[in-house]
C-alpha cells in the first residue's frame, strides 16, 4: 500500500441510547485512531467496517473497492480485515500456534509466498516460546499479542483494534505498546484503532478521528488536531502535541540524545539512541513558558524562537498559545499553557516573535510515570 | 450368564440398537434446532423450545396415543411405511424410532442449546474476522465449544431412551426382536411372575443408571476444570 489509497465511511442509525452519524475518509496508511470518550460510538464504528454489525444506512470501502452501500453488503468473512478485540477472545480449544494461523491462508507454509510470515510475526510480537501453549496458560499481554499476532496472518488489507489495551493493567501495557509501535514501523498495514486513552495516541497514532455524541467532531493529521485550539484536544490539563523527529547525535558525556524536526532542534536527556532513527516527542502544553528575550543563563535546555499564531482564554487564569517552530508560521507547532497575568504583563499577542521554554521534551515510548 | 436367556439378550440388543440409532438421529437433528433456538432473534422461537419440551410434562400414555394414530395407516405412517411395503410405522422398530426420538428431544436440545448460548457470540465473530465462513465457524470453533453440551445431550438422550416405558407399550407392544425393549420386558417378567428374570433386569438397570450419571457428573466436573 505505497500509493495513496483512501477509506471511505459513513454510518448512520440508531443505537440504543444515541442516534449515530459518522462520515469520513481517511488515508490508508499509518496508524489512525478513532478517539472519544466512552460510549460516543467508536467501537460501533469499527465494528460496521467489520460487517459485525449493520446498520441499513452504511457505506464503507477502500478505493473502488465496495464493502457495503445501500444494495450489498459484504458479510465479516469476505472482507479483508484482521480485528483485534478488546479481550484477546483466544479459541481455547486451539493452541498458540494454531489459534495464529486460524485464518492463515491454506499456503501459508509455501516459501516465497508474500506477505505477513509466521516467524515475521512470532518474532515481531515475542511469541516463539508460546507456540505449544494452551491459551488459559498465557498472561493477559501474552494473550492479546496472539491475538494481534492472530489478526496479522489472516493477511489483512486493514487491521481494526477496539481498544486492544483497555483491559489490560497499566504495567502489561506498558509491554505492548512497544510491540504495537514495531508494528506500526515495520509493516505497511493500515491500521484503525479506536481508544479513549490519548496517552496510547500520542505515541501510535498518525491521523485522529474525534468522536463525540455518535457524530465526527474533527479528522486531521494527529499533530493538527492536537494543536488546534477550537478542539477539545488542546484545552485539556494535560494537552501535548507529538512530534515526530529523527536522532540527530547523542552527546556521551552528559547522556543526551538531540532530535531534529523539521529545522528545529531539541536537546533530551535520554538514550542513547541510534543516530538517523525515527523517534516521537511528546512535549505538554504546560511544560512550556514564554519569554520576551532569549533567558541568557537558564537550566532549561530547549529554548527556541517561535511566532505565536493564536491565542485562547482557556478559562480565568489561563491562555493558550499556538506557536511554529518557524518564523513564517509554517512547520510544526507547539502548545503553551500559561498564566494570563503573565500573558497581558508580557503583551503578548498574535503574530508576536518570542521565545519558548521547553522545560521537558519526552521521549514517547519511554514508559509514562 | 447363564442366568440371562436368549430372550433377554434379544431384549438387551434391541434396547441398545434402538437408543443408539435414536441418539445418533437426535444429535443429527437436534443440534441444529438447539443453533436455531440459541442464536435465531425470532420472538417465536420461545414456542418452538415449547414444543420441544412438551414430552417433559405430557403423560408417554397421552403422547403415545398421538404418535400411534399418526404412525398408524390413517396417519403418516399410512403414506410413509408403503415405500417399503408394510402397512403402518406402528409396532414396528422404524416407529420407537420416532416415538423415541420425540420424547428424548427435550433432553439433548436443552443441554446444547445452553452450551451454544453459553459461548456467546464473540467466538463467532472473531472467526468472522478470520475469513472463517459461517459453516466453518460452526465446525471449527461452536461444536468444539459445546462438546461439553453435545456429550451430555447424548449421554441423556440415550439413557433417557433405554428407561422409556409408556409409549413404547403405546406405539410397540411387545414384539420379541423388533419392540420388546428391555423396560417392557421387565413388565411382562412381572406380569407372568417370573421373578428372578424380572429383578436381575432391573438391578441391571438400576447399575446402568448409576454409572451413567455418575459418568456425567465427573466429566463435567472435569471439563469445568479444564475450561478455568
Amino acid at each position: 500500500m505505497n500509493e495513496r489509497h483512501i477509506i471511505r465511511v459513513a454510518f448512520r442509525g440508531r443505537l440504543g441510547r444515541f442516534d449515530l452519524d459518522a462520515a469520513f475518509a481517511l488515508p490508508a496508511t499509518g496508524v489512525t485512531a478513532l478517539f472519544g470518550p466512552s460510549g460516543c460510538g467508536k467501537t460501533t464504528v469499527l465494528r460496521c467496517m467489520a460487517g459485525l454489525q449493520h446498520l441499513d444506512e452504511g457505506f464503507c470501502a477502500i478505493d473502488d473497492d465496495i464493502w457495503q452501500d445501500r444494495s450489498s453488503f459484504r458479510p465479516t468473512c469476505r472482507r479483508p480485515i484482521g480485528y483485534v478485540f478488546q479481550e484477546a477472545s483466544l479459541f481455547p480449544h486451539l493452541s498458540v500456534k494454531r489459534n495464529l494461523l486460524y485464518g492463515a491462508p491454506r499456503d501459508w507454509r509455501t516459501p516465497g509466498s508474500s506477505g505477513i510470515g509466521f516467524d515475521e510475526i512470532t518474532e515481531l510480537l515475542g511469541l516463539a516460546t508460546l507456540l505449544d501453549r494452551a491459551p488459559r496458560n498465557l498472561s493477559g499481554g501474552e494473550r492479546q499479542r496472539v491475538a494481534i499476532g492472530r489478526a496479522l496472518l489472516s493477511q489483512p488489507k486493514l487491521l481494526l483494534m477496539d481498544e486492544p489495551l483497555a483491559a489490560l493493567d497499566r504495567q502489561t501495557k506498558d509491554e505492548i505498546l512497544p510491540f504495537l509501535e514495531r508494528l506500526h514501523d515495520t509493516l505497511s498495514l493500515p491500521i484503525i484503532y479506536v481508544s479513549h486513552d490519548m496517552t496510547e495516541l500520542e505515541r501510535l497514532a498518525d491521523h485522529l478521528v474525534l468522536m463525540q455524541d455518535g457524530r465526527i467532531l474533527a479528522t486531521g493529521p494527529l499533530s493538527e488536531l492536537q494543536s488546534d485550539p477550537s478542539l477539545p484536544l488542546a484545552v485539556t490539563r494535560d494537552a501535548a502535541v507529538s512530534l515526530d523527529s529523527v536522532v540527530e547525535t547523542y552527546d556521551t558525556e552528559y547522556g543526551l540524545t538531540t532530535f531534529k524536526i523539521d529545522g528545529a532542534r531539541f536537546v533530551v536527556p535520554a538514550g542513547p539512541e541510534p543516530v538517523g532513527e525515527r523517534r516521537r516527542v511528546r512535549i505538554a502544553a504546560s511544560d512550556v513558558s514564554l519569554a520576551r528575550d532569549p533567558p541568557r543563563e537558564s537550566t532549561i535546555l530547549n529554548i527556541l524562537p517561535v511566532r505565536i499564531l493564536s491565542a485562547t482564554r482557556v478559562n480565568a487564569q489561563e491562555m493558550l498559545a499556538v506557536l511554529s517552530l518557524k518564523a513564517d508560521g509554517s512547520g510544526p507547532r507547539l502548545l503553551a499553557r500559561v498564566t494570563r497575568r503573565s500573558w497581558e504583563q508580557l503583551g503578548l499577542a498574535k503574530e508576536a516573535a518570542v521565545y519558548a521554554q521547553i522545560k521537558s521534551v519526552a521521549l514517547a515510548p519511554a514508559t509514562k510515570p | 450368564m447363564d442366568a440371562l436367556t436368549p430372550e433377554i439378550w434379544t431384549s438387551i440388543r434391541l434396547t441398545i440398537e434402538l437408543a443408539a440409532v435414536t441418539t445418533i438421529i437426535l444429535l443429527i437433528i437436534g443440534t441444529p434446532i438447539a443453533w436455531w433456538l440459541a442464536r435465531s432473534p425470532a420472538w417465536w422461537k420461545e414456542a418452538v423450545a415449547t414444543v420441544v419440551a412438551l414430552p417433559l410434562v405430557l403423560p408417554p400414555t397421552v403422547l403415545g396415543f398421538y404418535l400411534l394414530i399418526a404412525l398408524g395407516p390413517g396417519g403418516l405412517g399410512g403414506v410413509i411405511a408403503p415405500l417399503w411395503g408394510a402397512r403402518t410405522l406402528a409396532f414396528t422398530f422404524e416407529g420407537l424410532v420416532v416415538g423415541s426420538v420425540v420424547y428424548s428431544m427435550p433432553f439433548v436440545v436443552q443441554p446444547i442449546r445452553n452450551a451454544f448460548e453459553a459461548m456467546g457470540d464473540r467466538p463467532l465473530e472473531v472467526a468472522a474476522t478470520l475469513r472463517a465462513s459461517p459453516m466453518r465457524a460452526f465446525w471449527t470453533v461452536a461444536v468444539p465449544l459445546a462438546r461439553p453440551g453435545l456429550l451430555t445431550g447424548a449421554v441423556l438422550g440415550f439413557a433417557h431412551t433405554v428407561g422409556e416405558f409408556g409409549i413404547v407399550l403405546m406405539i410397540g407392544g411387545s414384539i420379541p426382536g423388533r419392540t420388546k425393549v428391555l423396560s417392557v420386558a421387565i413388565y411382562d417378567y412381572v406380569e407372568t411372575s417370573q421373578w428372578r428374570e424380572a429383578s436381575i433386569l432391573a438391578a441391571g438397570m438400576v447399575v446402568f443408571a448409576f454409572i451413567v450419571i455418575l459418568a456425567m457428573t465427573l466429566t463435567e466436573k472435569r471439563v469445568a476444570r479444564a475450561g478455568e
